[in-house]
């Protein structure tokens, strides 16, 4: 217990990823395997089912500090988190403990919860009297659950792969969906043998690129497939003997968010298919805050799921029964994916996406300037008899948005709003790639709900890495869709480009920084601008 | 002391212009201009500009005529030399939250009132310890009266702030401690192993130093940042700041720095995080839980008014033990820091 406290301790006085993921890579370095599984349990946001009823917690914490519950209850109202109330009130503890973290939780911990509430209550003030300042306020939050410390399922990936050299995907992949804290699992996650973890690998997500000005310049109209652009999260499922997987696009796995696609998914013959998760309710797509929702919850309660249901919009067919379909033509890709998902017995949450009938590029047009009402972004055009490409290979896929420009850009800079912002960091500059670095290209500063204000601003102000006057610099680490009137190159600016009003249109907290425009993205974006301008 | 009649009247009443001593026409730590003003200590919410005469420790005179200017008039008294004003008798008693900060006790018709001020029981070389004073009314301060508030002592804390000041150094890094420039800093200053690396103090901190020492306090030797040229020399530093200056450009000199925040808040996770800073240290002027608890019964006080702080569950708490409490509005503030950054400018 007193190694992981200290590790908590390490990772919860830094604001700095690079000092939390050593931390945790020391850790997992030093520590047995039984501590390090539950460790590694624990941190990326499993619970195990709370041992001690709060109620009972608040009533023998004030009892032990000598208090009226009255008093421990404003106390919790000062300070706002009940392990960390119940680990400043208590008496100080009458000499410490060695036991390993595993031995607390399996022998301690768990235990707890068999037992009736005098023997309870005996034990839970024995092990408080045990545990020494921050140990116990670990102890206590590993029974009050949410043991939520400043460190993503990200940081942990990475800290086990750095610490055993293995293939970041690779422990990602091991770390996702449920699994059990035990030895024989800590060895599965940190084994060498990668092969079996590949099996459930997603293949490389083809990329489309935004279309600007005429579409004509595409060739004929009947050489080309559109459908709408939906506005999800870009997700690959993956179904095939002993494995289910949902990857995202930035090779997260998202199965553990997602559990009626998971549900539903051994319904389907063995397959990959490529897709768009959406909230979805009423036959009608909901607005991408719905989903938000969704984002990074593990085992999302019955309200949220019931608030916010999800569906798989397939549109490709990636592979089929063992064998890789990405060369085979799109409509025998198209036709084949509709046969599976329309042939699951008893319908599901699979979906497939339709064509959108326009027979000209006029008309395809008119279509288009309804994407707003059917909650779409505009529409995807891809070439009929293509294959499914690798990465970001151009001219087959083209996206053909009604947001004119759009870049996804990283959070980097903050300052103070005026007026009754004043208190707040609103006004925002943002970057995107340029040969591996971020520069600054745009300052925004309307577009987000005040709640989301609040939100961005308490990061701003927990994850500050240097001050400049007024200016903050802060960790790179929000993504936001920006949306702007026009570009043009400009020598005065780093990025070499310069927006015309820009505004935040969303977070995207489905995408890491990595993923992030690049000026390459901008300057395409900015021919596209330049052909505009000459057709219209 | 108290006569028989049981709660008397009051000595000491909270006006518009700050705490009134009828009987001895003089105020306590006013918030507005008075004629004749008894100050407890020189923190800007206690003593205040204006008042046409001030009276205080003579230990905290040097400080607090820099505070208030060289035109304000200000007799300092010795700790325990009895005062008659208008007939109440006035004695200063150390209260042991920065230098020359006093209780202040009023003795009139046989009834003693003991005003608290801020103070803290925690050892602190720059000033003299608290002294409990025996009355039948103590007024005291409730910055940090609830239990969550237990301070470790101020050798652990100082050897962890030791501990962090080194591993900065062996780091080549410099350390900034933010602490109000006004008794943390100094308390800071005569507290650290001084022999760990060069000290430097923002201007603002050494104002307040050029007092302590005509004082007698002992602070090591402090330098300016003028004193140094390049960034590299700052490595291995301490440099020890007014809260102010943590989002300011002044900072920037320093160039790798870590930083840590020097203040009883520290205590609370949330707070510390809403900091931003590297390292939250625990460290108070101001009495915690226990200490509060233990002061008011040393006082053998039967009637207790709680000002500035968690003053209701206090007063709640000490009801529950048989004392008469009530809570007293003041305009005082406490220990600095408490503000939430996101309603004030940082």
């Amino acid at each position: 217990m007193k190694q992981f406290a200290a590790l908590f301790e390490a990772i919860d006085s830094s604001t700095s990823t690079k000092a939390k993921t050593a931390a945790l890579a020391e850790y997992f370095a030093s520590a047995p395997p039984e501590d390090a599984a539950w460790a590694a349990w624990f941190l990326t946001g499993h619970r195990p089912r709370q041992a001690v009823p709060t109620r009972r917690l608040h009533a023998w914490a004030a009892e032990a500090a000598g208090i009226p519950l009255w008093l421990f209850e404003e106390s919790y109202d000062a300070v706002g988190d009940l392990a960390e109330t119940i680990a400043l009130v208590l008496p100080d503890p009458q000499g410490g403990d060695e036991a390993p973290l595993h031995t607390w939780i399996e022998e301690r911990l768990l235990a707890l919860r068999e037992l009736g509430e005098a023997e309870q209550k005996a034990r839970l003030l024995a092990c408080w009297a045990s545990l020494r300042g921050t140990e116990r306020f670990v102890f206590n939050k590993l029974i009050t659950g949410a043991f939520r410390v400043g460190v993503s399922a990200l940081l942990v990936t990475r800290a086990i792969a750095q610490r055993f050299a293995l293939d970041a995907k690779v422990v990602a992949h091991r770390l996702a969906g449920e699994w059990s804290p035990t030895v024989e699992t800590w060895q599965r996650i940190t084994s060498p043998d990668e092969m079996e973890t590949r099996a459930a690998q997603p293949y490389p997500f083809f990329l489309a690129h935004p279309l600007e000005g005429d579409p004509a310049r595409l060739g004929p109209r009947e050489e080309w497939l559109a459908e709408w652009k939906w506005d999800g999260i870009r997700a690959q499922l993956i179904r095939r003997p002993g494995q289910v997987a949902l990857w995202s696009r930035g090779d997260e796995p998202i199965a553990g968010q997602f559990p009626e696609i998971m549900a539903d998914a051994p319904k389907l013959p063995r397959c990959v298919l490529d897709g768009e998760v959406l909230a979805w309710k009423n036959n009608r797509v909901m607005p991408f805050a719905a989903l938000q929702k969704r984002l990074g919850r593990k085992n999302p309660g019955r309200k949220v799921l019931e608030e916010s249901p999800v569906i798989f919009l397939a549109f490709d067919l990636l592979e089929f029964e063992g064998e890789d379909w990405r060369a085979r033509p799109l409509e025998e890709r198209r036709a084949r994916l509709k046969d599976i998902v329309h042939s699951i017995p008893g319908g599901s949450v699979f979906d497939t996406s339709s064509q959108v009938r326009a027979p000209t590029w006029e008309t395809l047009a008119v279509a288009r300037s309804k994407s707003r009402e059917l909650g779409t972004e505009g529409l995807m055009l891809k070439r009929r008899g293509s294959p499914y490409g690798t990465g970001r290979t151009r001219g087959d896929w083209w996206k053909w948005k009604v947001e004119p420009y759009t870049l996804d850009a990283v959070l980097v800079y903050a300052q103070k709003g005026s007026g009754k912002r004043a208190s707040l960091y609103t006004d925002y500059t943002f970057a995107i790639w340029k040969a591996g670095e971020l520069v600054p290209f745009a300052k925004a500063y309307s577009g987000l709900t005040d709640e989301e204000i609040r939100e961005v601003d308490a990061f701003i102000r927990r994850n500050t890495t240097e001050r400049f006057g007024p200016v903050r610099t802060v960790k790179p680490e929000l993504v936001f869709e920006l949306g702007f009137e026009g570009l043009q190159r400009s020598n005065r600016h780093k990025s070499g480009i310069a927006v015309r009003f820009p505004r935040m249109l969303r977070m995207r907290k489905d995408k890491a920084p990595s993923e992030a425009s690049t000026v390459d993205d901008a300057v395409e974006l900015l021919e596209a601008h330049l052909d505009r301008g000459q057709t219209t | 002391m108290a006569g028989a009649g049981g709660p008397t009247a009051m000595l000491v009443t909270p006006t518009s212009r700050g705490l009134f001593c009828a009987a001895g026409d003089f105020y306590i730590d006013p918030w507005q201009p008075v004629d004749r003003a008894v100050i407890t200590h020189a923190h800007g919410d206690h003593a205040r500009p204006g008042s046409a005469s001030y009276l205080c420790a003579a230990r905290g005179k040097p400080v607090l005529q820099t505070r208030l200017g060289p035109e304000a008039s200000i007799e300092g008294v010795r700790y325990g030399e009895t005062r008659d004003m208008n007939g109440a008798k006035v004695s200063l008693h150390p209260a042991g939250h920065v230098l020359g900060s006093s209780q202040v006790r009023i003795e009139h018709r046989g009834e003693v009132w003991v005003v608290s001020g801020d103070y803290k029981l925690d050892p602190d070389p720059t000033c003299d310890p608290f002294q409990p004073i025996r009355c039948d009314t103590f007024i005291t301060e409730s910055t940090f009266g609830l239990p969550i508030y237990r301070w470790c002592t101020p050798e652990e804390t100082f050897a962890r702030i030791d501990a962090w000041w080194r591993s900065n150094g062996q780091a080549g890094r410099a350390s900034v401690l933010f602490g109000y420039a006004f008794g943390k800093a100094q308390r800071i200053l005569a507290s650290v192993d001084a022999s760990i690396g060069p000290i430097v103090v923002h201007g603002a901190v050494e104002a307040l130093n050029r007092g302590y020492r005509e004082c007698g306090v002992a602070l090591p030797e402090t330098r300016m940042v003028t004193d140094f040229e390049a960034k590299k020399d700052f490595a291995g530093a301490l440099v020890v700041a007014p809260p102010s200056a943590q989002s300011s450009p002044w900072l920037k000199r320093f160039g790798d720095y870590s930083d840590a925040f020097a203040s009883g808040w520290m205590a609370i996770r949330g707070a510390r995080r809403r900091r931003a800073v590297d390292q939250g240290f625990v460290l108070s002027d101001h009495a915690d839980w226990p200490s509060l608890n233990r002061a008011i019964a040393a006082t053998g006080a039967q009637r207790i008014f709680v000002t500035h702080g968690h003053t209701a569950p206090l007063v709640q708490w000490l009801r529950e033990k048989g004392l008469e409490a009530h809570t007293m509005k003041t305009e005082f503030e406490g220990e600095a820091g408490a503000e939430e950054p996101s309603t004030t400018p940082s």
